[in-house]
């Protein structure tokens, strides 16, 4: 039997012609990434341990981007946790303020991962580079640890669920849209221990951007990792970029794929997760009345700059309703400049938003945008749990970037539709 | 080795976020996250919990976030181990490579807060000391076991790189 593209990058990463599902086995990292909240502890185990230096200083990835810059002392202590260990092993892939962007979002950009990579982060949605071709997932402060000293990780193969996109794309329908669709249809645990291999036409004609955005949330359908075969738009996305060599891999056609799941996107609107799932999906036309006092665009999820452009398309020579406060998040430097450049920034400022700088932020309930008791806020991050934005009275609604814009400038939940 | 402790009984899909918000993650020190332990979830759960009480959710528990906070503060609570019908996948190893013991009871959703439990992690039976019921988990699979056995991960390999 064939094997899938997941299994093919984790066969090649552990030196073997073949792994079967089920099985554990001892994989070589390209990539080990931390961040402000999660390194602090793996560098405290690395030195418990007694190791003197990581296994490759070109290989291990700091980025504080959760609480920096820094939201307290606390955070600020964390973030030198960070910087000295990144000086101390002359780490080249340490990111301070002026570089720093949201890992996800940076990671891409700046060519550190390619396709057919296999990337470790301690963070959950480090599976976002499935969205070119990598195997990519999330793990814990030990793991992280571990991978810096040894240059290795134990995993588990996973069993790969296939997901057929077909059909036209409806209006205003993105990446973000397809993945909370399915969420919705599978659940929180759908795809739980299993890779989600993403493929069909409509895949085919998705721009990277949304690729990325899919495979960001595998995570939040339980998923090890999200991907998406590398194909010719990979390629002239990585061309340019990539800091290493990188090799595509493609599922076999007689792969054993776990289970198959076809979707035709014709049925699939603007979806919105309600609180406080990302399952609680329900196409927009039947969001009803809901009032919101916050939209946030921005996040590993929807934070690059197609999703800005989505976002200014709808706020183009519009205000935001009187009651609500817009905060745009541009998820890395370059992102930021690029909007500026192309105008977005007075089309965002016209309309009366704030422009944050790259972070983390509100997405996790850091800073730059808490929710207090009761407050309602629409969001193109990618959880909406109890608490996740602020107070644990306060609802977060998921959605793509242009239905958070329209629901700004509507005041209530409502889709670009409702306001062009 | 063997626990005995009262249940916390938690629902299905008990997130990272519900066991240790993220507004507490500017600090690792696992007495400060003990502290919040649960909060949003059972905002009395942090300072009632008694040392080797035992956590039930119901299915994916541990979904969300890697944060390692996660275990620590369910550790540093005092909790002697976490039992639910299933596990999120990056809390369920995260748990082994730090030591948490965690074990899969399918039934685990006929427990219910305030059960005393005896908990035998060699052989995973569970049973429940008020009716005397015993609770089947699923078998822990071999090379986790040894993760156990080392003390967790980092003492793991520091025995392999010997
Ligand atoms: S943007 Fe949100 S989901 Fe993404 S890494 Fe930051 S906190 Fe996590």
């Amino acid at each position: 039997m064939g094997m899938t593209l997941t299994e093919k990058i984790l066969a090649a990463h552990a030196g073997r012609d073949t792994v079967v599902p089920g099985e554990i086995i001892n994989a070589r990292v390209d990539i080990a990434l931390g961040n402000d909240i999660t390194a602090p502890i793996a560098i405290d185990q690395f030195r418990k341990s007694g190791a003197k230096s990581v296994f490759d200083k070109d290989r291990v990835v700091l980025v504080p981007d959760h609480f920096v810059p820094n939201k307290d002392i606390n955070s600020a202590m964390q973030a030198k946790v960070l910087r000295d260990f990144a000086r101390e092993q002359n780490l080249t892939h340490y990111f301070d303020i002026g570089q720093m962007g949201v890992e996800h979002a940076l990671l891409p950009e700046q060519g550190i991962v390619g396709p057919g990579d296999l990337v470790i982060g301690a963070d959950s949605h480090t599976c976002t580079y499935g969205g070119i071709g990598a195997f990519s997932t999330g793990v814990g402060s030990t793991d992280l640890a571990a991978a810096m000293i040894t240059g290795e990780i134990w995993l588990r193969v996973p069993e790969t669920i296939l997901f057929v996109f077909k059909g036209r794309l409806n209006p205003w329908v993105e990446g973000k849209d397809l993945i909370l669709y399915a969420i919705g249809d599978i659940g929180v645990d759908g795809a739980r221990y299993a890779s989600m291999e993403f493929s069909g036409p409509v895949i085919e004609d998705l721009g990277i951007a949304g690729r990325l955005t899919m495979a960001n949330m595998a995570i939040e359908a339980g998923a090890k990792n999200g991907i998406v075969r590398a194909d010719e738009k990979t390629e002239d996305y990585v061309r340019g970029r990539a800091q290493r060599q990188y090799e595509i891999y493609i599922s076999d056609p007689d792969a054993g794929f776990s289970r198959t799941i076809v979707y035709d996107v014709e049925n699939i609107e603007p979806q919105v997760a309600f609180p406080h799932s990302p399952e609680n999906t329900r196409p927009i036309s039947e969001a009803g009345d809901i009032r919101i006092d916050q939209a946030v665009i921005g996040s590993c999820t929807n934070g690059r700059i197609e999703d800005l452009r989505s976002a200014a398309a709808v706020l183009k020579g519009k205000k935001i309703a009187s009651h609500v406060r817009l905060i745009v998040i541009p998820a890395t430097p370059w992102i930021y400049r690029t909007a500026m450049d192309e105008g977005l920034f007075d089309i965002f400022l016209d309309a009366e938003a704030v422009i944050s700088p790259p972070t983390c932020g509100p997405c996790l309930g850091g800073y730059m945008g808490i929710l207090a008791k009761g407050e309602r806020a629409v969001a193109t991050t990618n959880r909406n749990f109890v608490g996740r934005m602020g107070h644990p009275e306060s609802e977060v609604y998921l959605a793509n970037p242009a239905v958070a814009a329209a629901s700004a400038i509507l005041g209530k939940i409502g889709g670009p539709g409702d306001v062009m | 080795m063997k626990v005995e402790g009262d249940v916390w009984k938690f629902g299905d899909d008990i997130d990272t976020d519900l066991i240790i918000p993220a507004r507490y993650l500017n600090t690792s020190d696992p007495g400060e996250l003990a502290g919040h332990c649960m909060e949003d979830a059972d905002p009395g759960f942090a300072s009632r919990v008694k040392p080797s009480d035992i956590i039930v959710g119901g299915k994916n528990f541990g979904c969300g976030s890697s944060r390692e906070h996660a275990p620590i503060a369910i550790s540093a609570a005092g909790v002697s181990c976490v039992i639910a019908v299933s596990f999120a996948r990056i809390f369920y190893r995260n748990a082994f490579n730090m030591g948490l013991p965690i074990l899969e009871c399918e039934n685990a959703d006929e427990l219910k807060s305030g059960d005393r439990l005896s908990v035998n992690f060699d052989d995973g039976t569970i049973v429940r000391l008020d009716d005397g019921r015993g609770f089947e988990t699923k078998p822990i699979p071999p090379f986790m076991q040894e993760l156990v056995k080392s003390g967790g991960l980092m003492q793991y390999i520091q025995k392999k790189l010997k």
